[in-house]
C-alpha cells in the first residue's frame, strides 16, 4: 500500500533547489495521437477501421491489414501486469534522480501489449488498469494503476511526478472578491493545500462572501491587483518562490458584440484584467516557477487558466468578451511552451455560461462556481492539460469536432 | 486460423533451399576491442578492410562485393563508404540489424557470390564507442523505441530483457544461478583471449551479490557497450585456395524477423519456426555439431536459443545448463572466446563476433583455448529490440573444410 506523504518541512534555504530535469518527450507525429487523449484524461488507442484491431504502439499501417486508416478511439483499459522490472540504472539524467524506478508489461484485454510505468500498488500477475498521463516533458506515457483504488494512491511518487495534486502544496487564488474565486478557496483547501493565498486588490472595499472567505481554513489574504503591474510584481517578490500552483480567476464579463456595443471602454477593460493580467502574472510568477518544478513534494506544478469555452468558437451575445478570451488562450499555448521545461503543467479549464450576476439574462444550463472549483482540483489531481465544465462547454467542444463551421453558423443562435 | 497456425502451414509448403556447395567463408578478421574509442566508425571499418586486403594479399579494388554493418557511420549509407574507401564494388549491402547482421550478410553474400554477382565479397560490421554515443543511439534507437520505451525509465535494453528475464523465470523455473553457470564459463573461455575486455576470473558469488541494473539482471548479465569491428571474406572455394586461405563450408543458414508476433510477452526467438530446416538443410542433429556459439547479450536469451535451436526441449533450457559444463573443454562448448559477455559488444560487430571465432575454431587457428577436434559448429544470431522484444533472429552451420 502507498505511504502517504509527508508533509514537506520548511525548506532548508542553504540547500541547492534541485533544476527540473524532463525525460525524453520527442514523439513520432502519430504518438501525439496519445498526447491528445492523455492532455484531456481519455485511454484511446489506434483502431483500424477496417479490421478492428487495436494497435499498440501507434503505427501508420495496421499491422493486421495494413490499412492506413487508424484513427484514435477510447478503449478497454484493463489488463493483466505480465511481469516488472526495477531500473537501477538508467542512461537519462532525469530517471538516474529517480531510480529505482518500476516498468512492467501490461497486456491488454483489447489486445496489445504496453511497456509502462508502474503505480506502486500494482503487483505481478495481478488485474490493472491503464492510464495515459503527460509526463514531465508534456508528453504522453502510459501508467499501470491497481485495478481498485487504493489507500493514499494519488501519494505515489511514480503517480504524482505525472499529476498536481495540491495536497501539501501552495496555492495563489489570483481574485477573490468574486464567487469563483470564493468557491475555488474553499475547494484548494479541502483538497489539502497546505497555504491558499487568496490575492485582492483595494481590499478595505467590503464585498460578499469576505467573512466566509477569512473562515476557510489556511486561507491568507494577500494584496493583488492583476491590473496593476507593480502589484502583481510585488506579490512574486513576496510569495513567488512559495506558490506551487497559480489559479487566474480575474474575471471581467459583459455582454455586448463587437459591432453593436459603441466605444472601447469595455474592451480595453477587458483585455486589460483578462488578456494583460494574464501576462502580468506570467512575467512576475512564471520563471519562478518553472524553476522550482523538482523542488520536492510542494515543487511547483502547474498555472491554471479559466477560459471561456467562447475563445473556441465567438459567441456573438458576449463577443469581444470571447475575443478576449481567444486571446488569452492563444497566450496559454505560448505559456505552455514556455513553461514546459520546468516540467510546469498550464491547465486550461474550459467553461460555459456560469451561474453569476454577469449571466444572469442567460437561460440554463449554467455552471455553478463550486462545480468550476471541484472540476478544477479534479483536474489538477488527474493532471489533465485540458477540462471542459458543464454541458455547455461539451456541447462545444463536440460540435467543434464535428463541423466548425455549422457551430460557427449556428452561435447566432 | 491463428497467426501460429499460418506460419507453419508457410513452412510446410516451403520449397527446398539450395545448398551453398562451392561458397566458403575464410578470413576471420577481428580489430582489438576498446571501451571507449575517439575513432569514428569509419576508422573502425578501414582498420578492419585493410586487414582483409593485407592478410588476402589483394587490391582493394579487388574486393567487388561489399557488405557492411554499423549503427554509428551514419549520416553515411554503404554507399558512400565505398568513395571513403576507394572501393568500386558490383555489390553492395548495408545491414544495420544488430546481433543479426552477421549471418544475414554472410548468406546474403554467399548467394551472390554462388550466382556470379560478386567475385570475393568483404563482410565487415564494425561501431565506435564514444563517451556518450551509447545513451545517443538508445533514445533514437527506433521509432517504436522512442515512442513506447525510452520515456519508460530509460534502461535502455537492460530494461526490456529484464522483463523478458523476469517473465522467462516466473515460467520454467530458471534461477540467477542457471544464468550464471553461463556466465561464468563464458568469462573462463574469455581468459585466454587477449583482446577481451574482462579478463578477471568470475566466481559465483561475484555474479550473485553483483550490483542489480533491472532486476533481475545484474551487473555480469549484461555486455560491456565498447568499439571494435569483425570482418570475413566470402568466395568461392576455388578463389580461396588460389589465395591460399583456409576457409569454412556453409552447410546451412535460416533468417527470420518478427516471429510469433502474437505471443504477449517474448519466450521464443524465429529460431523455434526454422530449426527443422536448419538441421535438415545441414544434413546433421543438434548432437552431432562439436560447438555452439549463441548470441549472448543476456544469458536468457542463450538459454532461450538453446530450446529454439533443438538442444533441448522448451522451457527445460535450466536443466540443459544444469546438466553440461560449457567450456571449451565442456560436454558443450560455447561461446569460446568468452562471448559478448567478456569481450565486450561493439555495436553490430557483435553480431559477427560469434561466427568470426567458429571459422577460427574451424581452421585451427583460434586466438584462445582451441575447441578438441572441431569439425562442426552452429552459430547463431539475434537482434534489433525494436519495441519489446528481439525481432531478428538466424542461425548457420558451418562446417571444417576437409
Amino acid at each position: 500500500m502507498t505511504e502517504p506523504l509527508v508533509r514537506p518541512k520548511r525548506k532548508n534555504p542553504l540547500r541547492r533547489t534541485q533544476q527540473p530535469l524532463s525525460p525524453q518527450g520527442v514523439r513520432s507525429r502519430t504518438a501525439h495521437g496519445l498526447t491528445a487523449a492523455a492532455a484531456e484524461g481519455r485511454f484511446a488507442l489506434q483502431v483500424c477501421l477496417d479490421c478492428n484491431a487495436v494497435i499498440y504502439p501507434p503505427r501508420d499501417a495496421c499491422p493486421s491489414c495494413l490499412s492506413p486508416r487508424l484513427p484514435f478511439r477510447d478503449v478497454d483499459r484493463g489488463g493483466t501486469l505480465l511481469a516488472e522490472t526495477t531500473v537501477q540504472t538508467s542512461t537519462d539524467p532525469y530517471f538516474r534522480e529517480r531510480t529505482p524506478w518500476r516498468v512492467g508489461t501490461v497486456k491488454l484485454d483489447a489486445g496489445p501489449v504496453v511497456v509502462a510505468h508502474l503505480h506502486g500498488d500494482t503487483i505481478e500477475g495481478g488485474r490493472v488498469r491503464l492510464e495515459f498521463k503527460l509526463d514531465k516533458s508534456g508528453s504522453a506515457v502510459a501508467i499501470a494503476l491497481p485495478a481498485k483504488d487504493t489507500e493514499n494512491m494519488a501519494d505515489d511518487p511514480h503517480l504524482r511526478e505525472m499529476t498536481c495534486d495540491p495536497k501539501f502544496r501552495r496555492v495563489l487564488i489570483t481574485d477573490g472578491r468574486n464567487a469563483v474565486g470564493q468557491a475555488m478557496a474553499k475547494a484548494f483547501s479541502d483538497a489539502g493545500a497546505s497555504i491558499v493565498f487568496v490575492g485582492l486588490a483595494d481590499a478595505w472595499k467590503p464585498f460578499p462572501g469576505l467573512d466566509a472567505l477569512c473562515k476557510i481554513e489556511r486561507v491568507e489574504i494577500v494584496p493583488l491587483d492583476v491590473t496593476d503591474t507593480e502589484s502583481v510584481t510585488e506579490q512574486a517578490e513576496q510569495n513567488g518562490a512559495r506558490v506551487d500552483i497559480i489559479v487566474n480567476t480575474a474575471e471581467h464579463v459583459r455582454s455586448g458584440g463587437v459591432v453593436d456595443r459603441h466605444g472601447l471602454t469595455v474592451a480595453r477593460e477587458e483585455m486589460d484584467i483578462r488578456y494583460l493580467g494574464l501576462l502580468r502574472l506570467a512575467q512576475a510568477f512564471g520563471p519562478v516557477l518553472r524553476s522550482r518544478g523538482a523542488d520536492g513534494v510542494n515543487s511547483a506544478a502547474a498555472f491554471v487558466n479559466l477560459i471561456s469555452v467562447h475563445a473556441l468558437m465567438n459567441w456573438p451575445a458576449y463577443g469581444s468578451h470571447s475575443a478576449t478570451e481567444a486571446a488569452c488562450l492563444s497566450a496559454a499555448q505560448c505559456m505552455r511552451a514556455e513553461l514546459r521545461p520546468g516540467g510546469i503543467k498550464v491547465l486550461n479549464v474550459f467553461f460555459g455560461p456560469l451561474e453569476t450576476e454577469w449571466f444572469q439574462a442567460v437561460p440554463p444550463p449554467k455552471v455553478a462556481p463550486a462545480a468550476l472549483a471541484s472540476a478544477v482540483v479534479r483536474a489538477l489531481k488527474q493532471g489533465v492539460e485540458d477540462a471542459f465544465v458543464g454541458d455547455v462547454a461539451e456541447d462545444v467542444r463536440q460540435r467543434l469536432a464535428v463541423n466548425p463551421k455549422a457551430l460557427e453558423r449556428e452561435m447566432t443562435g | 486460423m491463428t497467426q501460429d497456425a499460418k506460419y507453419d502451414d508457410r513452412m510446410a509448403s516451403a520449397t527446398t533451399r539450395k545448398s551453398y556447395d562451392g561458397v566458403v567463408a575464410c578470413l576471420p578478421v577481428t580489430i582489438p576491442y576498446r571501451r571507449y574509442s575517439t575513432n569514428s566508425a569509419h576508422w573502425w571499418l578501414g582498420r578492419a578492410l585493410r586487414e582483409l586486403v593485407t592478410r588476402a594479399g589483394l587490391r582493394p579494388a579487388d574486393l567487388d562485393g561489399f557488405a557492411v554493418s554499423s549503427f554509428t557511420v551514419g549520416p553515411d549509407t554503404a554507399v558512400g563508404l565505398t568513395q571513403h574507401f576507394g572501393l568500386s564494388p558490383r555489390w553492395l549491402d548495408h545491414i544495420p540489424f544488430g546481433g543479426a547482421s552477421g549471418i544475414v550478410a554472410l548468406r546474403r553474400a554467399a548467394r551472390a557470390v554462388q550466382a556470379g554477382d560478386a567475385e570475393i565479397v568483404a563482410c565487415v560490421a564494425a561501431d565506435t564507442n564514444h563517451v556518450d554515443s551509447f545513451r545517443k543511439t538508445l533514445s533514437t534507437f527506433s521509432r517504436f523505441a522512442q515512442d513506447a520505451v525510452y520515456p519508460y525509465g530509460s534502461g535502455g535494453a537492460n530494461a526490456s530483457f529484464a522483463l523478458i528475464t523476469k517473465n522467462y523465470m516466473n515460467g520454467c523455473g530458471a534461477r540467477r544461478e542457471d544464468f550464471a553457470k553461463l556466465c561464468i564459463a563464458q568469462r573462463d573461455n574469455a581468459l585466454s583471449i587477449p583482446h577481451a575486455l574482462m579478463k578477471k576470473k568470475l566466481t559465483l558469488d561475484e555474479y550473485m551479490s553483483a550490483r542489480p541494473i533491472a532486476d533481475p539482471i545484474h551487473l555480469f548479465d549484461c555486455v560491456m557497450p565498447c568499439a571494435g569491428a569483425e570482418a570475413l571474406l566470402v568466395c568461392r572455394e576455388d578463389t580461396a585456395k588460389s589465395l591460399n586461405l583456409p576457409f569454412v563450408r556453409i552447410l546451412s543458414t535460416v533468417e527470420r524477423h518478427n516471429a510469433f508476433p502474437a505471443d504477449p510477452i517474448q519466450v521464443r526467438g524465429g529460431w523455434a519456426l526454422d530449426v527443422d530446416e536448419l538441421w535438415s538443410m545441414a544434413g546433421l542433429k543438434p548432437a552431432d555439431v562439436d560447438f555452439v556459439e549463441t548470441y549472448d547479450d543476456y544469458p536468457v536469451i542463450v538459454m532461450m536459443q538453446l530450446e529454439d535451436l533443438g538442444f533441448c526441449k522448451k522451457g527445460e533450457g535450466p536443466d540443459f545448463v544444469r546438466s553440461h559444463s560449457f567450456t571449451n573443454n565442456g560436454t558443450f562448448p560455447h561461446n569460446t572466446s568468452g562471448g559478448q559477455l567478456s569481450v565486450g559488444q561493439a555495436g553490430a560487430a557483435g553480431g559477427s563476433l560469434g561466427l568470426v571465432e567458429a571459422m577460427r575454431q574451424l581452421t585451427a587457428q583460434p586466438l584462445g583455448t582451441p575447441v578438441p577436434d572441431a569439425k562442426t559448429c552452429l552459430v547463431s544470431g539475434f537482434g534489433m529490440i525494436n519495441y519489446d522484444r528481439g525481432l531478428s533472429s538466424c542461425a548457420a552451420i558451418l562446417a571444417r573444410a576437409a
